[in-house]
């Protein structure tokens, strides 16, 4: 599991050890070079003064007691420390206890270091020619490291001691640390499914804070997405059960009626409503569809042929109605999803078609103007009262002119396909006749923005309400 | 009985109107509220069948406005939304019925019976005067203890002089109960029904008042 508790307490454990381990390097070569330094200006003084002390005591008194038992207790002072005392024709003069008979340096003056029977030696060595003297003084590497293994150990124990006791701290002061973070989970584990109300963002640290906000804005997204939802299924709800209502009630009166002519009647609204009501589930499929927003594929398209295409598949509208598809159409190339526009015009033509009067014109055709592309439909029919304009594309709105076949769904359909191919749908009343002028609008300038059908399609419905 | 019906589906509008009139009702069907508003305005109804969702706002407005302005007549809420919420807001507001879509045309005719009913004091579903006893729910008369069946027409005038036995009705006023506003009415029919229905009832059960109109003959005389 990816824990960031124990990841932030691997990591200061592994630090605060590194930085522990480098402090006991630093002091460790430090220990030792400052031991080295004392011990060497020791062992300088000590021959000084062994120096200093044979030539006052005469080289007589040291030949005779050369005896080396007793030359060694004369020296001994200091344990750690050997002593010998050659005169300069190379004749052992005297030497402490436990010192070897080999000189422990072959060096004139100064420090040396010399490996006798298997140990290490630092010597100093002193000469005094006046005296024929040369004095050596010497202790073991040996010792040297064993002193400074003492102070390291000195300083490592309670280091060791206290590294549970340091890692049982930042695990406490994580635990502490992350308790917001634990308690804003627990809070959410214990919420509804349905429960999208914000969390609470007091006493939040300002670090968790932006989650917080962003998890907000989640919810509210979501719980507007929820609303929306709801709201669109009460909406096809209602829109079935009416239909499946007159069904069922034209059925029983076909069922019960016995005037042939009350019942043919029955049937024939029956076959109506059937009728209607599969072009309402195919509409709710088409937008459910939409909805869901699948990336549109935009081409390059010839909208005469899309248009061509509709009129050729459409029945022919049985009343006297003429259709003219303008050939400038057939020049005019649109940058749209294929099926999208199909659906637009689609539904725009059999819009026109159900609005006709008794006779009446259908003009597909399209203009450039300085932004870009308009491609339009007008019709001879009642037009769009002024003040239900802009409601005509909201879901289920019906309005005064409306054919019995409607259900409120088509210019809805039309816009949110417009928009998945990158244009918007204007609609307005013709000037100089009656009828309805709907506008595909390509803008060139926005052309790169792709504007495609959002959830903001689904607030209209709410209005109803 | 005349009932107004606020619907804007067509179909539904359509089968109300046939199916309501297979129990002897006679059906006027708007399809807006401003059109609802203006028929309880100029008619008179025995009960009305409202839908919620109309395409100039919601039913529920029509049926505020109509008992601010003191309306009693019995409103039957007939509309899709029918979550408990959506019921108890519509009998609060003021109807008296709530029928969510779909629904059986039987029960719905029987609803729209009894809040009739209620708004005319009544708790039984039969009527009686004077020996004659009407059944509301199987469009028949009973005449002393016999059985008579009766059109439709001559049931709805028999309701209407039965429903306040003793007030005179006029020849307009029986007319009004038995054609909607798309009906051609037809001179004399209300002569005709009341003539069969004596033959069928007995002669004297129904007065006419000659220049004024009908009424049901008080038990005493």
């Amino acid at each position: 599991m990816n824990s960031l508790k124990r990841k932030l307490f691997f990591i200061l454990v592994v630090t605060t050890g590194l930085i522990w381990i480098a402090a006991t390097c630093w002091i460790y070569v430090g220990t030792t070079h400052e031991v080295e330094n004392v011990l060497d200006s020791r062992l300088q003084e000590a021959a000084r003064m062994v120096l200093s002390l044979a030539s006052s005591n005469g080289i007589g008194s040291f030949q005779k007691d050369s005896d080396s038992s007793h030359a060694a207790e004369f020296l001994t002072y200091d344990r750690q420390l050997s002593c010998q005392i050659w005169s300069l024709d190379g004749r052992l003069v005297a030497r402490s206890s436990g010192t070897p008979n080999e000189s422990l340096s072959d060096n004139r003056t100064g420090f040396s270091e010399r490996t006798i029977r298997g140990e290490k030696w630092r010597v100093f060595t002193a000469e005094d020619p006046t005296k024929n003297l040369r004095v050596l003084v010497g202790d073991r590497l040996g010792l040297r490291e064993t002193f400074v293994a003492d102070i390291m150990k000195g300083l490592l124990a309670p280091m060791f001691l206290a590294i549970p006791v340091l890692a049982f701290l930042i695990w406490a002061s994580l635990n502490q640390g992350l308790r917001p973070l634990h308690a804003l989970a627990a809070d959410l584990r214990r919420r509804n499914a349905d429960d999208l109300t914000p969390v609470e963002t007091k006493g939040i640290p300002k670090e968790i804070l932006p989650m917080v906000f962003s998890l907000n804005n989640l919810f509210e997204r979501v719980r507007e997405a929820l609303r929306h939802e709801r709201h669109i299924t009460a909406f096809a709800a209602h829109e079935l059960r009416t239909p499946l209502a007159g069904l069922r009630t034209q059925a029983q009166i076909a069922m019960t009626a016995r005037d042939a002519n009350i019942r043919d009647a029955a049937l024939s609204q029956i076959l109506f409503a059937v009728d209607r009501t599969t072009r309402l589930v195919r509409q709710l499929l088409t937008i459910a569809r939409l909805d869901s927003g699948a990336a549109a594929l935009l081409t390059e398209l010839n909208v005469g042929e899309v248009v061509e295409e509709v009129v050729d598949t459409l029945p022919p509208p049985d009343r006297n109605t003429d259709v003219i598809v303008d050939p400038i159409l057939h020049s005019t190339v649109v940058t749209a999803n294929r099926d999208s526009l199909l659906l637009a015009i689609r539904n725009l033509h059999e819009n026109a078609v159900r609005h006709m009067p008794r006779r009446g014109t259908i003009r597909w055709s399209s203009e450039a103007t300085k932004d870009g592309t308009t491609v339009f439909v007008e019709d001879t029919g009642p037009g769009i009262p002024k003040e239900e304009l802009a409601l005509v594309t909201k879901r289920f709105f019906r309005g005064r002119n409306k054919s019995s076949l409607g259900s409120g769904l088509g210019l809805s359909i039309v816009d949110m396909a417009v928009r998945t191919s990158g244009a918007r749908l204007r609609l307005l009343n013709r000037e100089d006749t009656s009828g309805l002028r709907a506008e595909m609008i390509w803008d060139t300038r926005s052309a790169q923005r792709s504007s495609k059908a959002g959830p903001d399609k689904l607030s209209v419905v709410a209005e109803f309400f | 009985m005349r009932i107004l019906v606020v619907e804007d589906d067509s179909v539904l509008a359509d089968g109300l109107k046939v199916g309501l009139g297979l129990y002897g009702a006679t059906l006027d069907v708007v399809a807006t509220c401003t059109d609802g508003q203006a028929a309880l305005a100029t008619d008179e109804f025995d009960a009305v069948v409202l839908d919620l969702m109309l395409p100039d706002g919601s039913g529920l407005d029509l049926l505020t406005s109509l008992r601010a302005k003191g309306h009693r007549i019995p409103v039957l809420l007939l509309t899709a939304l029918d979550e408990v919420s959506d019921r108890i807001k519509g009998l609060d507001a003021g109807a008296d019925d709530y029928v969510g879509k779909p629904f059986d045309l039987d029960e719905l005719a029987a609803r729209v019976r009894a809040i009739s009913r209620r708004q005319q004091g009544r708790a039984s579903p039969y009527v009686s005067h004077n020996g004659v006893t009407l059944d509301v729910a199987r469009l028949t008369a009973s005449v002393d203890g016999t059985v008579i069946s009766l059109s439709r027409r001559e049931f709805a005038i028999l309701s209407a002089l039965m429903d306040r036995p003793g007030i005179v009705l006029s020849k307009s006023d029986l007319e009004a109960r038995l054609y909607g506003w798309q009906e051609e009415i037809e001179s004399n029919t209300v002569e005709v029904h009341v003539h069969k229905l004596r033959s069928k009832i007995g002669r004297s059960k129904i007065e006419t008042l000659r220049g004024i109109g009908y009424r049901m003959r008080p038990a005493s005389s």
